[in-house]
């Protein structure tokens, strides 16, 4: 199934999908979006990418094992649950801490955006490690 | 605290003894002895304080929310158990590490022990009901391991399983009878229901709770007809037989119910039920023993027999009998871990346990046969050993018994005549006949050998010489303890000449008697077994468990048949089924079809899906049907557009496109489309489909007017941005409101990714 023109969309698609995909991803708290739909962007960028150049090259593109991935989502949407018991409340209570306060950059931020990277990872991961999979036959 | 505390140090001692074995090297044995000694030396120190009429009690919190406690319990009765089981553990110990010496991985042998050690000791202070079933549970699962020690050999593996098999059941029951104690007294505190005897009794929840604890006690202490796993068990190595049959697990069965004997007992049903079963288990157990060979196989059987006696006693339950019942239990304890120990030593030493295939041992080992010749002559009752005294009050508690005495005590005799019968064979023709060929000269046994049975015999021989001062003391708070208003007979050796003396000296002929008879007596106990007693319980036991796993598989095969149609037919006709009558048994529905304000485009929208339906289900081809449902799913994906569902929407684009390329990815790999369903397949595909579907259209259209209790709806829209600062409802429940079902759900998935891409690799593999 070799397509240059595939193969051109995919190369120039792939770095396109990644910056949407954190984007939405990052802005899903407040408008459309979050960590299961950013995800779910994350794997079809490379797996658009492994339809063009097969699947040996795009787990070179990679880098991570989608095993790998997968797990370091569930750990960190684990880990992202953690400071909420520490802070003596109930274990994945959302925590939230505002950055640079009475500035031009102030900023609230808290765990439960730590718990939407661990979605992402992990919907991410899964989605890439059935796919190619299949795929790889 | 000390009782707690030094469970815990038990438990870390035996964690790490496997880890220290090789440092120790010799002296191993030695220093795991060093703390259940320290334990009894404590314990032991609490005595005066015990006699004085006080209990020692100890409560830490484990899940106070349903009032679940570690607490711990000391009175009288738990100190007399807990100085058996260290006492004869510290030299258990010393021996067990010198005897495993030939066999590899002994580290983790003697950390078994250890446990096993730890778990009845836990047993005996527990002062609640649920401590006491994890402890009691411990014991189940270290006995496991220590009979199955010689793992190589198949049939300790059985003998293991089977004990592992039928205390484990009997701990479920347990466990179902002490929920049932506590229901009366709402605590699971010994405290709080030995506080109260009467409630339990008064409750209809007696029957139920008696029967349960019943089953798990009689498991447990080997009673007929669950008496047979005891024998099996002797495939354990000698050190873990003379520990399990003298202080261990099955003392734990006794225990219990001697400790439930201030509530529970006293009954008619108590007192008969152990009645029979502990009169069957002490004749049964005594002779079945008759025809054994095997050293160790007998001293099993005789224990059966034994703990048939300590039933008996506790159902009669007389001031006599619970006086009988503790005097036996330590005198038990001391003769029946000599005799394994021996058992083990003589087996060491000549190789064999085989009595027809020893003889003349006195000659090398003299020291050895005089030790083990007391244990036997306490086991035959014969004075001044503490075993005359506890036949003495067995005989008095069966005269004075109040139901059927003549019945026991003819039965309860004749046991007494097979346990004479027994030691004089065990001790003449071992250490006496004639001696055979052995392969190597048999020489004493070493010091650590030798140094346990040592000190149990001279226990049992002062404790029977000096009763008054030596062993009353000992005893006389566990018999009030079990048995409140009750006395401790004043022991001795002496009671002057009445009945229960003249049986004993008639037990005494009698078993001489018979003894001098063997060689008739014995093929005519193994023509009566041919006769009537031909079926082997184990393997009644086996046959029940090849069936059961039958059970199982044809179980399995039916409901985990591996075709996923049928699975999901299953699932989809249960679910819609299940709805669909609870649709009906709901208020009438009120359907308020209103299409009106619904835009014309939309309208357009819904047309081309249920046209994309009906192609999919007609047509023929894979790839038709593949378009025809995208173009269900984009269909939708403009409707919730239209209804204002962007996080939807964008999920369903996404989802729908994966599946797209999902599809393409499998479908060169799929053969050639083909009909196999017969018309009648259809139909029920069809039934099941639109049971299903028009479910949910009712569902849906019931939705929009049954409004439950306030909407939570509600809660979400305002709570979103002032309590967890997100605008996106959809996002803010996924990961702040709901944050642990999300862990949940994207746990679930990994697993099922994994469990994909494991299936398709294995499948890569074989092909």
């Amino acid at each position: 199934m070799e397509s240059v023109v595939l193969q051109i969309a995919a190369r120039h698609m792939r770095p396109l999908l990644l910056v949407l995909s954190v984007i939405v991803l990052y802005r899903g708290h407040n408008e459309p979006g979050g960590g299961f739909i950013g995800g779910l962007m994350l794997g079809a960028a490379y797996i658009l990418y492994a339809m063009a150049f097969g699947v040996k090259k795009t787990q070179k593109a990679l880098y991570f094992n989608p095993v790998n991935l997968t797990a370091f989502g569930l750990l960190v949407a684990v880990i992202s649950g953690i400071p909420a018991v520490l802070l003596g409340n109930e274990f994945l209570t959302g925590e939230w801490y505002t950055f640079f306060s009475q500035t031009f950059f102030e900023i609230k931020q808290g765990t439960p955006l730590i718990f939407d990277i661990g979605v992402y990872f992990a919907v991410a991961g899964m989605l890439m490690l059935v796919m190619f999979s299949i795929m790889e036959e | 605290m000390t009782t707690g505390l030094f469970l815990i140090v038990l438990l870390g001692v035996s964690i790490v003894a496997p880890f220290v074995r090789k440092y120790l090297k010799n002296a191993a044995g030695w220093v795991y002895a060093i703390w259940p000694f320290a334990g009894f030396l404590y314990y032991l120190s609490l005595l005066p304080e015990i006699n004085q009429g006080n209990v020692i009690t100890e409560t830490h919190e484990w899940i106070p929310v349903i009032g679940l406690n570690f607490s711990f319990y000391v009175d009288g009765f738990s100190l007399l158990f807990s100085l058996l089981v260290l006492g004869i553990g510290t030299f258990i110990m010393v021996y067990a590490d010198y005897y495993m010496k030939p066999y590899p991985m002994k580290g983790r042998f003697m950390g078994y022990l250890l446990l096993f050690m730890t778990a009845m000791q836990g047993i005996v202070v527990s002062g609640n009901l649920i401590t006491m079933f994890v402890f009691w549970e411990l014991t189940s699962i270290s006995s496991y391991m220590l009979i199955g020690y010689y793992h190589e050999k198949p049939e300790a593996r059985a003998s293991a399983l089977q004990a592992l098999l039928i205390t484990g059941f009997g701990g479920l029951a347990l466990l179902g009878g002490f929920v049932l104690l506590a229901i009366p007294y709402g605590s699971y505190e010994l405290s709080v229901i030995l506080s109260n005897p009467d409630l339990i009794k008064n409750s209809n929840l007696y029957l139920p709770a008696f029967i349960l604890i019943a089953i798990g006690a009689f498991t447990k202490s080997a009673q007929f007809p669950f008496h047979f796993w005891l024998p099996g068990a002797m495939t354990a190595p000698s050190p873990v037989s003379a520990f399990l049959h003298s202080a261990t697990m099955v003392k734990a069965g006794v225990f219990l119910l001697a400790r439930l004997n201030p509530i529970m007992g006293g009954t008619e049903i108590w007192s008969y039920t152990l009645t029979i079963f502990g009169v069957t288990t002490m004749f049964a157990g005594a002779w079945l023993s008759i025809h054994q060979v095997d050293l160790k196989r007998i001293l099993a059987y005789t224990t059966v027999s034994a703990l048939g006696t300590l039933v008996l006693l506790i159902g009669t339950g007389t001031e006599y009998a619970i006086n009988a019942a503790i005097i036996f239990l330590l005198v038990h304890a001391l003769y029946k871990g000599t005799l394994f120990m021996m058992a083990g030593n003589i087996e060491k030493k000549t190789g064999t346990r085989d009595i027809n295939q020893l003889g003349g041992l006195f000659k090398y080992m003299p020291f050895a046969a005089i030790v083990m010749s007391l244990a036997l002559v306490s086991m035959a009752g014969v004075p001044p050993m503490l075993g005359f005294l506890g036949k003495e009050l067995i005989y008095e508690a069966a005269v004075a018994a109040p139901k059927a005495h003549v019945f026991i005590l003819t039965l309860g005799f004749l046991t007494n005549v097979i346990l004479v019968f027994l030691s004089l064979r065990l001790a003449i023709d071992i250490f006496w006949g004639k001696e055979p060929q052995y392969a190597k000269t048999p020489a004493e046994p070493s010091l650590a050998l030798i140094i346990g049975p040592f000190f149990l015999v001279l226990a049992s021989f002062v404790l029977g010489l000096f009763p008054s001062t030596m062993a009353n003391p000992l005893t006389s708070s566990a018999i009030t303890a079990i048995s409140p208003g009750l006395d401790a007979i004043k022991l001795k050796l002496w009671h002057g000449f009445n009945l229960v003396l003249g049986l004993s000296a008639l037990t005494l002929i009698s078993g001489y008697f018979a003894f001098r008879n063997r060689k008739k007596l014995i093929p005519a106990v193994i023509q009566i077994n041919l006769r009537y007693f031909r079926r082997e319980f184990t393997r009644i036991f086996f046959h029940l468990v090849d069936k059961f796993l039958v059970l199982t598989k044809l179980q399995t095969k039916t409901l985990q048949h591996g075709y996923h149609r049928f699975y999901l037919m299953t699932i989809f006709a249960v679910a819609s089924v299940l709805v669909w009558v609870m649709i009906w048994r709901a208020d009438p529905i009120m359907l308020e079809l209103n299409f009106s304000d619904m835009p014309l485009n939309l309208i357009a929208v819904v047309v081309l899906i249920i046209a994309a339906s009906l192609s999919a289900v007609v047509s023929n081809s894979r790839v038709i049907a593949l378009i025809s449902m995208g173009v269900i799913g984009f269909g939708i994906t403009i409707i919730f557009i239209a209804y204002s569902g962007v996080d939807l929407a964008i999920t369903m684009i996404m989802v729908e496109t994966l599946l797209v390329i999902l599809a393409i990815t499998v479908i060169y790999h799929l053969p050639k489309y083909q009909n196999f369903s017969s018309t009648g397949d259809r139909m029920r595909d069809a039934l099941i489909a639109t049971l299903v579907g028009s479910f949910f259209i009712v569902l849906v259209l019931q939705a929009g007017t049954t409004s439950l209790d306030a909407p939570i709806s509600g809660f979400f829209k305002e709570a979103s941005y002032t309590e967890a600062f997100g605008r996106n409802i959809v996002n803010v429940i996924l990961v702040d409101f709901r944050a642990l079902d999300t862990l949940g759900e994207i746990t679930v998935i990994s697993i099922a990714a994994i469990g994909i891409y494991a299936m398709i690799r294995l499948g890569k593999k074989t092909s």
